[in-house]
């Protein structure tokens, strides 16, 4: 087999399955922080409660973002080792500064949320929240700082066949960072809230623990309704980032075969790449143009402008793009939901409503694995766009059946670890906010 | 001299004194790991180890995470030959680090597999202490290297006499360093068990440490005769036997702080030897990779040491001030 392609489905399954806690842990450090903000204020012992139950959750959560994180720091050694030495001036040191500045105060501080309750003032304690929800957050803008610099380098000059940085702060900001930063963190937010949203419904429709879960769910259906709505906006602005930065991407997204004035925008279909053509497709007509360009008649490149060997998969590309936006439009209808059972005062006794959210409680992160899947293979063949093909970032001395080796490991070892994970997050969430203890138990 | 060439020094330091706070800071918890199947006779004993590490382990880690990191940004051509040269080594490495992460958790909330997660704990903390030594032995004896800098043998490569001595004698030294610190944060009987554990292992540490100084006098031309790696050997043994003397009377820090101190100097007599190179080639080929042809630019380890100038401080002071908060024996 390719040790290239190999390669490539290693990274997809560790990052991807990476990829399901941080998300998860940038929404819960802040319904913490939010929940010990009104404790510090307040000194309702209710409120202590159900940040002692959601630190739990979020201890475990972490754990997982751990394990499976440490793998990727090294991947790049490992697997990429062209890539390494072809951009290791630009690429490595976000991912140092990520360690120096995020990783350390994000552990540490975990370290005393979790063991250190009854051992640092109320002051220190909401300082240790803030500084995890800081430290979680700032960790996602290094990291996503690094893989921006991949969708649109800059800041850099090619020497001798490696790319050398001569600026970093244009690197760092390069044009698509702050936008996908900011659409990752929504991504999250929306991750942890409507995560959140789905334990406090269960416990409502149960009839237990309601004392804790209504203000629990409240909270989180605040925060949802307002990031659900918001992450329209950023997605908006990364569409016409992407489309302006990397216009292939775009037409891959929206499956363009051909540049056209007025470009409808496609909502659903299925793209024949074969064929040049979207099959059963529905599309609204002059939209893309209008999203793009604020312009119904203006061109928007299509497919046929660029050479056929530096495409992505349409195919993917189209539904990996058009699965997130469709789960993100189901947030936003569950959100405005929210939002009138609300004003109408029915939030806590609409159970088919209450059923939907526990139901939807994994949507999110399919849809934060869609995006992240149109963003990483909707940039191919380039590792870095238009700098590095992904053929040529590989390494050279790593035979393919140790790389097949190494898949089927992580294959089972992140399957065990995800049927215990979720094993023991349920009955974390069974035995509910009144038996929580921090730390290891022996009984 | 120009700032490059400075620059790489300092890098070269930087790096050591990263890997240097690894093995201060994460070799307790992973000797204590290792040790955990045979230091705690029941549940009270876990949960009281477990406690001991439990809120500093991962931020240990992190000194793992940002070595690799500034590695990989100071100097990625070394980042890239190891890691791709050393695939299957370092991949046994990370499944162990990634049940290593997850099984003081696991442990404590999924009972019914707890010998399971016991036993994945200690392992999983077993693997890396071994075999960052056997690592650091290879690219300090040298490794077979091409002139496109990739690494030319294999996995049965990595496995001569003098890494593996390496290898054993970094693990001896982890775990009597796991049993100073679990004497340090435990009472009773367990504090007893963790004392004579460290007794015990302090011999094996010893005789590993003789064997490697005769294999290095094998292996590795000239090692003897540098003063620098003298210094590191005195400050390993006088750490050692201080810490020795200490371990018989009722003072837990001392042999704490002494095989701490054994660590650094280590790292000393590794880099004094090592420096100016990062992976040596074997054979006299010559195709070394020093600090000189595998560094980043000379912009990148000027942000990188901004970077670690603002971070580092921070990271120290905020981390002896958990500590802190933690001192003094777990009480559970």
């Amino acid at each position: 087999m390719d040790p290239v392609l190999l390669s490539r489905i290693q990274f997809g399954l560790t990052a991807g399955f990476h990829f399901i806690f941080p998300p998860l842990t940038l929404g819960l450090s802040l319904v913490i922080l939010i929940l010990e903000i009104i404790y510090y204020t307040s000194d309702s012992e209710l409120y202590k409660k159900i940040s002692t139950f959601m630190v739990k959750i979020m201890g475990l959560v972490f754990v997982m973002g751990v394990a499976t994180g440490i793998v990727l720091e090294f991947s790049f050694g490992t697997n990429w080792s062209n890539y390494s030495r072809m951009v290791g001036d630009i690429f490595g040191a976000p991912l140092a500064a990520e360690g120096i500045f995020a990783f350390f105060m994000e552990s540490v501080f975990l370290g005393i949320l979790i063991f250190g309750r009854n051992r640092v003032s109320k002051r220190f304690y909401l300082l240790s929240v803030f500084l995890v929800f800081f430290a979680s957050h700032l960790s996602g803008l290094w990291i996503i700082i690094a893989n921006s610099w991949m969708q649109t380098p800059a800041g850099y000059t090619i020497e001798g066949g490696r790319a050398v940085l001569t600026n970093f702060y244009e690197a760092a900001l390069n044009g698509s960072t702050i936008v996908r930063f900011l659409h990752t963190i929504i991504g999250g937010w929306i991750t942890g809230t409507l995560f959140t949203a789905g334990v406090s419904s269960w416990y409502l429709l149960k009839e237990r623990d309601t004392e804790a879960a209504r203000p629990l769910l409240s909270l989180a259906l605040w925060i949802f309704t307002a990031t659900a709505i918001i992450q329209f906006v950023s997605g908006h602005s990364h569409s016409v980032q992407v489309a302006k930065t990397q216009p292939e991407k775009m037409a891959a997204f929206e499956a363009l075969w051909q540049s056209r004035a007025g470009a409808p925008m496609s909502v659903i279909g299925i793209p024949d790449t074969a064929a040049k053509k979207t099959r059963f497709e529905i599309a609204v007509p002059k939209l893309l143009s209008i999203a793009i360009y604020f312009d119904p008649n203006a061109t928007v490149q299509g497919l046929n402008e660029f050479q056929p060997d530096e495409l992505p998969s349409v195919f993917i590309s189209y539904l990996t793009y058009h699965g997130m936006i469709g789960l993100g439009s189901f947030f936003a209808l569950l959100a405005l939901i929210a939002l009138i059972l609300r004003f109408r005062n029915r939030l806590f006794d609409s159970r088919w409503y209450l059923w939907i959210l526990v139901l939807a409680t994994p949507l999110p992160f399919i849809s934060n694995e869609l995006g992240w899947m149109s963003a990483e293979i909707g940039r191919q063949p380039w590792a870095v766009y238009r700098v590095l093909k992904t053929i040529d970032a590989a390494s050279v001395v790593v035979p393919a059946g140790q790389i097949l080796f190494t898949i089927i490991m992580f294959s089972v070892i992140y399957l065990l670890l995800f049927a215990v994970f979720i094993k023991i997050l349920v009955s974390i969430v069974k035995k509910g906010p009144d038996n929580v203890t921090l730390g290891y138990i022996g009984e | 001299m120009d700032t490059l060439q400075v620059l790489q020094i300092i890098w070269f330091f930087l790096i050591g004194i990263l890997l240097a706070g690894y093995s201060v800071l994460d070799g307790f918890d992973l000797g204590i790991g290792i040790l955990l199947p045979f230091m705690a006779k029941d549940k009270n004993d876990t949960v009281a180890l477990f406690t001991a590490i439990g809120p500093v382990w991962d931020g240990n880690e992190v000194w793992l995470l940002t070595a690799g990191g500034a590695l990989f940004a100071a100097f990625p051509h070394a980042y890239a030959t190891v890691f791709s040269g050393f695939y299957l080594a370092l991949m046994l490495v990370l499944f162990a680090l990634i049940f290593r992460a997850v099984s003081l958790e696991f442990w404590s909330l999924d009972e019914p597999r707890r010998s399971f997660w016991k036993w994945a704990f200690a392992i999983g903390s077993l693997l890396p202490s071994l075999l960052f030594g056997v690592a650091l032995g290879n690219v300090v004896e040298g490794i077979p290297l091409s002139d496109s800098m990739e690494f030319t043998g294999s996995f049965f490569t990595l496995l001569r006499p003098f890494p593996i001595a390496v290898g054993l004698t970094g693990l001896s030294a982890i775990l009597v360093h796991g049993c100073t610190y679990a004497a340090l944060k435990t009472e009773g009987p367990l504090h007893d068990r963790a004392r004579l554990m460290g007794k015990r292992l302090w011999i094996l540490f010893l005789i590993m440490l003789i064997i490697s100084a005769i294999m290095s006098g094998l292996y590795l031309p000239g090692s003897l005769k540098s003063p620098l790696g003298w210094i590191g050997a005195a400050v390993v043994i006088i750490s050692l036997v201080i810490g020795r003397v200490w371990m018989g009377r009722t003072n837990d820090k001392v042999p704490f702080l002494m095989t701490s101190l054994s660590f650094i100097g280590l790292w000393g007599i590794a880099g004094s030897y090592q420096f100016p190179h990062l992976v040596k080639a074997a054979g006299g080929s010559g195709l070394h990779l020093s600090i000189y042809n595998s560094s980043s630019s000379e912009l990148t380890l000027t942000v990188m040491l901004t970077i670690a100038a603002i971070g580092m401080p921070m990271v120290l002071v905020y981390t002896v001030y958990a500590y802190r908060i933690f001192k003094g024996k777990v009480n559970l």
